[in-house]
């Protein structure tokens, strides 16, 4: 280990993304297009309407669960890349719930959808845990094969046992009003407060809530401190009295949960409804989500931030750009993997040297 | 009798769906028996489908397309092994990374040079490799059986599928009869001997990764110009992690790893026959069942249900020279 000034921890993220964008910007080059004026376009689309502002903080929403989701597993020392499949399960768990007792008062009801979002997501991830915690599975390939499993059983299920009668499209029918999280708008214009019409909706605030909980969990409790042990040293913890068995199966279980948590956005938030393939991808972009902010819920919120800004300016971007499709925010998203985690030794690197000559303390240990 | 022909034909297109699963198998074994694990088979594969489909677009020469493919592929393993053997850095972070970059360069890249949604123009005959009919298979299809199976499921498949079977024995033999392929596998056993024995262990596993990087190669180019005619996005559609199942069942060696895709493949080849077909006794069985089982059978191996399987030793951890 290096050691790095304070001041590194928060360039390194920004390095990163900046070189990430950079080339990004190379590839717009690359095809024809001005990167400068399509970054403008992007990031007007984003933030340049409340309309945009709505949509892009309904992404960074989900984005923010399965952030959290990846860091948790993280801080534990487990990879968890089934946060899609994750996710989808934690669709499956609310639509169970709301669609078994749709004559619940919503103060009931609801929660209940939530915690069944929050189940079917921790079951999902428990699996893996504990393959890997009693049997010695390897938990990234479990996770993987999880994730193709979750898609094949949601479609086997929408198909089949869940479909809505009469209806040809893999979809549920409708939940009950009292299981649908209200739209932002909806409840500011009870306070006689108008808001664009977006999917924007409750679970928004829930990200905000689930930020401080897993900061409180991971460096406020004992649990937490447990699993950044075992993190750090599993044989260590195991000689401290913890049992790394055990704070595995928990961490991914609490991981899980907030995959599956994901769900009440698009699900109880947006459709009111289960249908298909509805995490669209945003389980792996936790990955970069969780790197991005290394695994801290302040720096996860605003990494999600900007993948919301990536993702509601591209979709505003291929709309005026049409050679610019949306595909372009999966090329970011590799290279910021890429660029702070699989190459974050190199930037890091980069980033002391050009400290040195900066003349700054940095003195390797 | 029909039965029997229906079996051929399952057999026959078990094959054809079998080969890219060989070819990203044996390339995750090339690395991971080295040391280094490879989640970016899918991406690799993805982007020299690609490569492949876009060269022979404009050039119509299978030939040409295939060394595309194989150079793309290379092209993203060497960034997996820069991050990885240079850097240190995660190996599945990295894997992930190129997947992503393949998923989203393609796409973009397809689109804006051919504007058809990302997709190549469809290829014609001669851009392809072709089915190449095996002497003798059609006087041998008057043989019972043996001829059958001769003309239908081993005759009339293109180059690169024949190649896919030829590489298993090469890479039993490279790897485990060879003194290359001895330091490939000690390196991703115990990496400080093979560094002691005076052997460079970044060269050896740079090595590996390339040799992963031309087998993906192959497996994309058979994908976009032989088994199809034309690129279409994500056109990989999770082959790369099957691939990365079967090396799990097949506990990272040759031939079962043969044995093993050509299992994946057969499964694929009846989740498309058994569509809405029921069987006496059992009922209908959803698509997606028989679609899954890969990926439960290989869970069930991995918790050590059914066998043992156990990664190289080393695998998963960047080689460190110095002590500090």
């Amino acid at each position: 280990m290096t050691f790095s000034p304070r001041w590194l921890g928060l360039v390194l993220p920004l390095a990163n993304v900046a070189i990430a964008l950079a080339a990004a910007g190379l590839l717009v080059l690359a095809i024809g297009e001005n990167p400068v004026e399509a970054m403008g376009i992007a990031f007007r689309g984003a933030l340049g309407s409340g309309n945009g502002i709505g949509y892009t903080l309904h992404y960074a929403t989900s984005f923010v669960f399965t952030g959290l989701a990846v860091a948790v597993a993280f801080h534990a020392g487990h990879f968890n890349i089934g946060g899609e499949g994750q996710a989808l399960m934690g669709g499956l768990g609310a639509a169970l719930v709301a669609l078994a007792l749709p004559d619940l008062p919503w103060p009931i009801l609801l929660p209940l959808a939530i915690l069944g979002a929050a189940l079917g997501g921790a079951a999902w991830a428990a699996v893996p845990g504990w393959l890997q915690a009693y049997r010695g599975s390897h938990i990234v390939i479990t996770t993987i094969m999880f994730n193709f499993i979750a898609g094949a059983l949601l479609v086997y299920l929408l198909a089949g046992p869940l479909r809505m009668a009469g209806s040809m499209a893999l979809e549920t029918a409708a939940f009950a009003p009292a299981a649908r999280l209200p739209s932002l708008a909806d409840l500011a214009a009870r306070f006689g407060v108008d808001l664009p019409r977006t999917p924007l909706n409750l679970s928004f605030a829930m990200a905000l809530v689930a930020c401080l909980a897993v900061w409180v969990l991971i460096w406020r409790t004992r649990l937490g401190y447990a699993i950044r042990t075992v993190g750090a040293n599993a044989e260590a913890a195991a000689y401290a009295g913890i049992s790394p068995a055990r704070v595995t199966v928990i961490a991914l279980a609490l991981s899980g949960a907030l995959a599956g948590l994901m769900a009440t956005n698009e699900i109880l938030g947006v459709q009111g409804r289960l249908i298909n393939e509805f995490a669209a991808g945003a389980g792996f972009v936790g990955i970069a989500v969780a790197l991005m902010g290394r695994g801290h819920p302040a720096g996860i919120l605003a990494a999600a931030l900007l993948f919301g800004v990536l993702a509601q300016g591209g979709a505003e971007l291929s709309f005026e750009k049409p050679a610019i499709t949306r595909d372009m925010i999966v090329v970011i998203q590799g290279l910021v993997i890429l660029f702070s985690g699989a190459l974050e030794g190199m930037v890091r690197h980069g980033g002391l040297v050009l400290a040195q000559r900066l003349g700054r303390k940095a003195v390797p240990a | 009798m029909s039965g029997w022909l229906a079996l051929l034909a399952a057999l026959d297109s078990a094959v054809r769906l079998a080969t890219p699963l060989i070819f990203a198998c044996l390339a995750g074994l090339w690395s991971e028996r080295a040391g280094i694990v490879d989640i970016g088979l899918e991406g690799k594969m993805l982007a020299a489908a690609f490569a492949a489909a876009a060269i022979v677009a404009i050039v119509p020469n299978p030939w040409l397309g295939l060394l595309a493919g194989i150079g793309a592929s290379m092209a993203f393993a060497l960034v997996h092994g820069f991050a990885t053997i240079t850097w240190n850095g995660n190996q599945i972070v990295s894997g992930m990374a190129l997947n992503f970059l393949a998923a989203g360069l393609t796409a973009v890249l397809g689109n804006a040079w051919f504007g058809q949604g990302g997709r190549t123009p469809q290829l014609a005959g001669a851009a392809r490799f072709g089915e190449v009919t095996l002497p003798l298979a059609e006087a041998a299809e008057a043989v019972p059986f043996a001829g059958g199976f001769y003309a239908e499921v081993i005759s009339g498949h293109s180059l690169l599928v024949y190649s896919a079977f030829l590489l298993v024995p090469l890479t039993a033999f490279l790897m485990f009869r060879t003194r290359w392929g001895l330091r490939l596998r000690a390196s991703g056993e115990n990496p400080a001997a093979v560094e002691t024995a005076g052997l460079s262990v970044a060269r050896l596993r740079y090595s590996a990764v390339l040799v992963a990087g031309i087998l993906c190669g192959f497996g994309g180019a058979y994908l976009s110009i032989a088994q199809s005619a034309g690129f279409v996005p994500d056109m990989t559609a999770g082959k790369g992690y099957i691939a990365l199942a079967a090396l799990v069942f097949a506990k990272w060696r040759p031939w079962p790893a043969l044995g093993a895709c050509l299992l994946f493949g057969f499964l694929d080849a009846m989740a498309l026959r058994l569509q809405g077909a029921s069987l006496p006794g059992i009922g209908a069985i959803p698509v997606q069942a028989i679609q899954a089982l890969p990926y439960i059978l290989t869970v069930i191996l991995l918790a050590g249900f059914i066998g043992r399987a156990v990664p190289p030793k080393a695998s998963g951890t960047p080689y460190v020279k110095d002590r500090s």
